[in-house]
C-alpha cells in the first residue's frame, strides 16, 4: 500500500492505495466517484476521461499513484454546486447528445478542456478533439453539435 | 498454489462444483423447426472448450484484483481438439462440435417461397452474386456486468444486470437455477447500450447467482472489454447465395436467396431465429412475382451469435440491394430508374405481400424520391462524371438503398406459429397520484432509446398535463410486473401503444367521476383543452389531478366506482409494423490508396407517426453510424485455431466522430394501420439501411474501372487491392484479412 493525498473536486483525499491501482478505478470504488466510466482496457474509449490538473486524461491509462499531489476533477464537479448544468451539460440534454449516456461523463469532460484550449472552434476542429472518445450510440451529430452551441454560449457569456 | 493460500479467494469453481446448482442449461426461446438440433449449454462448461470464451472455472473473491490474480493461476489441463470455423467446412461434419448431435448441421428452415419459382431459370436477365457478411461485435460501450444478491435461508434473490429484457431474464434464469420466479426479482438500472447484445440470459447471470445462493453472500461480476468481445454474442456471420430473376428493361421479376448462418458454438436466447427474422423481407420494398429464402445453421468454434441492431433484416437488406445493383448494372441502366420502377404499389390499409404476412401500409415513392432530391442525385452523377472524365484520383460513387423492415415485435399468434416459446405483448400501468404526479410503469426496458422522454409525453398529450408530472418507471420486475422488455424496434408500436390504452382507460375512469361531480351525464361532457368539460359551459371542468385527488379521497364516488385513478393495459399486436425507407450515399474513393470518405449521407425514413422527431433523428444517425461501421470498419477475425484477433478496441475498428459524417436526414409519415398510434419503429431503419448504400457507392465509384465485387469492410486494403485486380487482370485476393476464412472469399456475378 502507498500512500497518496489528491486533491478531488477540491477537497483533498488522502488514501491508501495499491500502486498497481488505476486512476479510475481509485475514484470510483476506493472515493465512490461512480461518474466516470470505464469501457476498455485498451484506452481507447475515452469513457474514463477526467481533467488532471486542467487538462484532460484518460483515467485508466494512470496509476492513481501518479496522482500524488495532484487535481483532479471529475464530471461530479462539472455543474455548478447548486446544481446549475454546465454550459456542455445543458447543451447535451437540449441537443439530444446523448442516448444511453455511458459515454457522456468522458465526452464532456474532454469537450470541456478542449473548449479551454480552443473557445471557438469549428465542427471539424471538435471532431478531431473527440478522436479518443468512442460513441456507439449517436452517430456523434448530436454531439458535435451541443459542443459547438456549449463554445458559442460560453464564448458569448465571456465577450 | 491452493485457493487457500491466494489472498482474498473465497472460492474456485468448476462445472463438476456446481452440478447441483443448474437444473437446465442456459435458455434458447426459439426452436423453430420441429425436428432443430439444440446442443444443451450449461453456464460453465462440462468436458470441451468449444470457443474462446467458454468459460472452465470460477474465481470468487474479495476484490477484482484478488479474482483476476487467482484466475491467472487456474491451470486448465485441456487436450487440443480440431477446430472448425469456415461455414462450408463446418457443414462437412470433419469436426462436429456436439458429439451428442451427431453434425453441425443444427436447423434448416425455409419460408416456403411465393410466386413461380420457375421465373428464376427462365426469366431473360438471371443475376446471381454471392455475398460475405463478417461477424461483427456489438460494442455497447458499458459492458455487460451483474450483482446477484439476496436471502439465502429464504430462498429469494435479486439481481442487478446490464441486460435489455429483465422481464424475460426473470423466466429464463428460473428455469436455469430453479429459483422460483416469485422469489426472483431481475434489475435492469440505467443500462449503457445493448443493441441485440444485451438482448441475453448470460451464463455469468446464471453463475453470479447460483454463487450467491451457494455463498450466502453477494456476487458481483463485472465484464472487461477482451470479455464481452470473447463471450458476449456477436452479430451476422453469414453467407448467401442470391439471385435476381428480370427483364432487359429493368423489372425485376423474382428474388431467391439461401443463406448459411454461423451459429457459433452454442446457441443463445434467441441464435437460431435471427435468420428467420430477416426472412420475411427478402422482397425488400419491390413488386415481386416470385420469392425464395431460406438457411441453414451451422455450428462453429466461435462466440455464439445472436441479435445485432437489425438482426436479420440487415443481412437480408445487403444482399437485396447489392443484387440490385448488379442488376442495373448488367442491364446498363441507372441503379435509381431501377429501383423507383419496381417500388411495391402505395397502399393505405393492410395487404398481403408475397411472403406471405401482411404489411400495415406502404407509400414508398415520396420518399424515395426526396431522398434522391436532398441527395442532389442527378448533380452528383455530373460530377462522378466529370471525375471519371478527368481520370481523377479520387473518384465519386453514389450508393443507394432501399429497404423495408419488420418490427413491433410482434402479434403473439403468429410467434406461436413461428414456434417462439414466448409472446409479443406489452404493459403499461399509469397511477395518478392526488394533487398531481403521475407513475408509469411500463414493460418496456429502455436503454438509451428515451422511453422516459417519449412516454411521459404519450401521457402528458392524454391527460392533458405536462409531461414534468409523469414519473416513468421501468427496468424493475418488481416494479412493472408486466412486461416484454426493449428489442426490435418494438417499444413505442408496442409499449407505446399499450401505454395509449392506458391513457384511455384511465380517462374512462375519470370521465365517469368528472360526471358525478359536475352533476351532468357522461355525454354532456367532451375532452377538451386538457380537462373533462360541460359542453357549453367549458368553465365547468375538471382535470386529471382534480380527479385523482377526488379517486383518492374517494369521499363521494358514483355508485360502483372503485377509489383511485389508475389504468393498466396489456395489448398484443394484431400485425407486425413494416418502416421503409430510401438511403443515399456519396462517397469519394482515393483510387491509389483505396481509402473511402463518405462525402454526403442522406436518410429519408418512414416510421409512421413521429412521438418525438429529435428521438427519431437521433436514432437514425446512431443506427446509420454503426451501418457505415459495418460497412467500412468492423470485422471480428478469428485465426485458425480459433483465437479471436480482433480481441480488443485497438484492433476491432470503430469509428470516431473523425469517421461519421453529418447526414442528412428528413421523413415521410404513412401510418401504421396496426396501432391506433399510428407508429412503426425506428431503432433499427439506420443499421438495415446503410451498409449497402455504402458499398453500392463504393463500387460505383471505382465500377467503372472494372471492379463489380467488394466485400465488407471495404477497407483501404480491400479497395485497393479490388482496383489493383481489375486495372491489371492480376489474380490477387480481394478477400478480407488474410488467413482468416479463405474459403469465404466472396464469389462474383455470374
Ligand atoms: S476506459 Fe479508459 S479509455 Fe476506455
Ligand atoms: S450515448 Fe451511448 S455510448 Fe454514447
Amino acid at each position: 500500500m502507498t500512500q497518496i493525498a489528491v486533491t478531488v473536486n477540491g477537497t483533498r483525499r488522502e488514501a491508501d492505495v495499491e500502486p498497481r491501482t488505476l486512476l479510475v478505478y481509485f475514484l470510483r470504488e476506493q472515493l465512490g466517484l461512480t461518474g466516470t466510466n470505464v469501457g476498455c482496457d485498451t484506452s481507447s474509449c475515452g469513457a474514463c476521461t477526467v481533467h488532471l490538473d486542467g487538462e484532460s486524461v484518460k483515467s485508466c491509462t494512470l496509476l492513481a499513484v501518479q496522482a500524488d499531489g495532484r487535481e483532479v476533477m471529475t464530471i461530479e464537479a462539472l455543474a455548478e454546486a447548486d446544481g446549475t448544468l454546465h454550459p456542455l451539460q445543458d447543451a447535451f440534454h437540449r441537443h439530444h447528445g446523448l442516448q444511453c449516456g455511458y459515454c457522456t461523463p468522458g465526452m464532456l469532460m474532454a469537450a470541456a478542456s478542449y473548449l479551454k484550449e480552443n473557445p471557438t472552434p469549428t465542427e471539424a476542429e471538435v471532431r478531431e478533439s473527440l478522436e479518443g472518445n468512442l460513441c456507439r450510440c449517436t452517430g456523434y451529430q448530436n454531439i458535435v453539435e451541443s459542443i459547438l452551441d456549449a463554445a458559442g454560449q460560453m464564448s458569448g457569456a465571456k465577450s | 498454489m491452493s485457493r487457500k493460500q491466494m489472498p482474498g479467494v473465497i472460492g474456485v469453481f468448476t462445472a463438476a462444483d456446481l452440478d447441483d446448482a443448474f437444473p437446465a442449461g442456459l435458455p434458447m426461446v426459439w426452436p423453430i423447426t420441429e425436428d432443430i438440433k439444440i446442443p444443451t449449454h450449461w453456464p460453465l462448461t462440462k468436458d470441451v472448450i468449444r470457443f474462446a470464451g467458454d468459460a472452465v472455472a470460477v474465481v470468487v473473491a474479495g476484490s477484482r484484483a484478488q479474482a483476476e490474480d487467482a484466475a491467472e493461476e487456474v491451470a486448465v489441463r485441456a487436450t487440443e481438439l480440431p477446430v472448425v470455423l469456415d461455414l462450408e467446412e463446418a457443414a462437412k461434419d470433419q469436426v462436429v462440435l456436439h458429439e451428442d448431435l451427431g453434425t453441425n448441421v443444427v436447423v434448416h428452415w425455409s419460408h416456403g417461397g411465393g410466386g413461380d419459382q420457375a421465373i428464376f431459370e427462365s426469366a431473360p436477365v438471371v443475376v446471381q452474386e454471392r455475398h460475405l457478411q463478417p461477424r461483427l461485435i456489438p460494442n455497447a460501450i458499458e459492458g455487460r456486468g451483474c450483482l446477484a444478491y439476496g436471502i439465502p435461508a429464504a430462498g429469494e434473490f435479486t439481481l442487478v444486470s446490464s441486460t435489455q429484457i429483465p422481464h424475460i431474464t426473470r423466466v429464463g434464469l428460473s428455469i436455469t437455477t430453479g429459483i422460483p420466479q416469485t422469489k426472483l426479482r431481475i434489475i435492469a438500472p440505467d443500462v449503457g447500450g445493448g443493441f441485440g447484445s444485451k438482448l441475453n440470459i448470460y451464463a455469468e447471470e446464471a453463475l453470479a447467482l447460483a454463487l450467491a445462493r451457494q455463498l450466502g453472500r453477494p456476487v458481483k461480476w463485472i465484464e472487461d472489454r477482451q470479455e464481452n468481445y470473447l463471450a458476449t454474442t456477436h452479430g451476422r456471420g453469414v453467407i448467401h447465395d442470391c439471385t435476381l430473376a428480370g427483364t432487359e428493361d429493368g423489372k425485376i421479376l423474382g428474388l431467391k436467396f439461401v443463406e448459411l448462418a454461423d451459429m457459433g458454438a452454442y446457441f443463445q436466447l434467441l441464435t437460431p431465429g435471427i435468420p428467420e427474422l430477416g426472412g420475411w423481407v427478402y422482397m425488400g420494398p419491390y413488386d415481386v412475382d416470385a420469392y425464395w429464402y431460406e438457411f441453414t445453421g451451422i455450428m462453429t468454434n466461435a462466440t455464439p451469435t445472436d441479435a445485432y441492431r437489425g438482426a436479420g433484416r440487415p443481412e437480408a437488406t445487403y444482399v437485396i440491394e447489392r443484387l440490385v445493383d448488379a442488376f442495373a448494372r448488367r442491364i446498363g441502366k441507372d441503379p435509381a430508374q431501377v429501383r423507383r420502377m419496381n417500388l411495391h404499389p402505395p397502399h393505405v390499409d393492410a395487404q398481403t405481400s408475397i411472403m406471405g404476412l401482411n404489411v400495415d401500409s406502404a407509400n414508398y415513392e415520396p420518399t424515395f424520391d426526396r431522398a434522391l432530391e436532398l441527395a442532389e442525385y442527378d448533380q452528383m452523377r455530373k460530377e462522378q462524371a466529370a471525375r471519371r472524365e478527368s481520370g481523377d484520383v479520387r473518384q465519386i460513387g453514389i450508393g443507394l438503398s432501399s429497404y423495408i423492415e419488420m418490427c413491433g415485435l410482434a402479434p403473439s399468434e403468429i410467434l406461436g406459429a413461428l414456434r417462439y416459446v414466448a409472446g409479443g405483448w406489452d404493459a403499461a400501468e399509469i397511477e395518478c397520484r392526488p394533487f398531481g404526479k403521475v407513475v408509469v410503469r411500463t414493460g418496456t426496458s429502455p436503454h438509451g432509446q428515451g422511453h422516459d422522454t417519449s412516454w411521459s409525453q404519450i401521457v402528458a398529450d392524454g391527460l392533458g398535463i405536462t409531461p414534468d408530472d409523469v414519473e416513468v418507471l421501468h427496468g424493475d420486475t418488481a416494479v412493472s410486473r408486466l412486461g416484454m422488455d426493449t428489442y426490435g424496434s418494438r417499444s413505442a408500436a408496442v409499449g407505446g401503444e399499450a401505454l395509449r390504452q392506458a391513457v384511455e382507460k384511465v380517462k374512462e375512469k375519470a370521465r365517469i367521476i368528472a360526471a358525478h361531480e359536475l352533476e351532468v351525464s357522461e355525454d354532456d361532457l367532451e375532452w377538451a383543452d386538457g380537462a373533462f368539460r360541460v359542453r357549453g359551459a367549458p368553465d365547468k371542468a375538471r382535470t386529471i389531478p382534480d380527479l385523482a385527488t377526488s379517486a383518492w379521497q374517494a369521499h363521494s364516488l358514483p355508485q360502483g366506482v372503485e377509489p383511485v385513478l389508475e389504468g393498466t393495459a396489456v395489448y398484443d399486436p394484431p400485425n407486425f409494423t413494416w418502416p421503409a425507407g430510401t438511403h443515399v450515399c456519396v462517397v469519394e474513393v482515393d483510387t491509389e490508396t483505396g481509402k473511402t470518405d463518405v462525402l454526403r449521407y442522406v436518410a429519408v425514413d418512414d416510421c409512421g407517426v413521429v412521438i418525438n422527431p429529435m428521438i427519431v433523428e437521433g436514432q437514425v444517425q446512431g443506427g446509420v453510424a454503426q451501418g457505415i461501421a459495418e460497412a467500412l470498419y468492423e470485422e471480428a477475425v478469428y485465426d485458425g485455431s480459433g483465437n479471436l484477433m480482433t480481441s480488443s478496441m485497438t484492433q476491432y475498428l470503430i469509428p470516431s466522430a473523425m469517421e461519421i459524417p453529418d447526414m442528412i436526414l428528413d421523413r415521410t409519415e404513412t401510418p401504421s394501420t396496426t396501432n391506433a398510434l399510428g407508429v412503426k419503429g425506428i431503432a433499427e431503419a439506420g443499421t438495415i439501411a446503410s451498409p449497402p448504400a455504402v458499398i453500392n457507392a463504393v463500387v460505383d465509384a471505382v465500377s467503372h474501372l472494372g471492379v463489380t465485387e467488394m466485400g465488407k469492410p471495404a477497407s483501404p486494403e480491400r479497395v485497393w487491392r479490388a482496383i489493383q485486380e481489375a486495372t491489371k487482370g492480376s489474380p490477387g485476393v480481394s478477400g478480407g484479412l488474410d488467413g482468416a476464412t479463405p474459403a469465404q472469399q466472396e464469389g462474383g456475378a455470374s
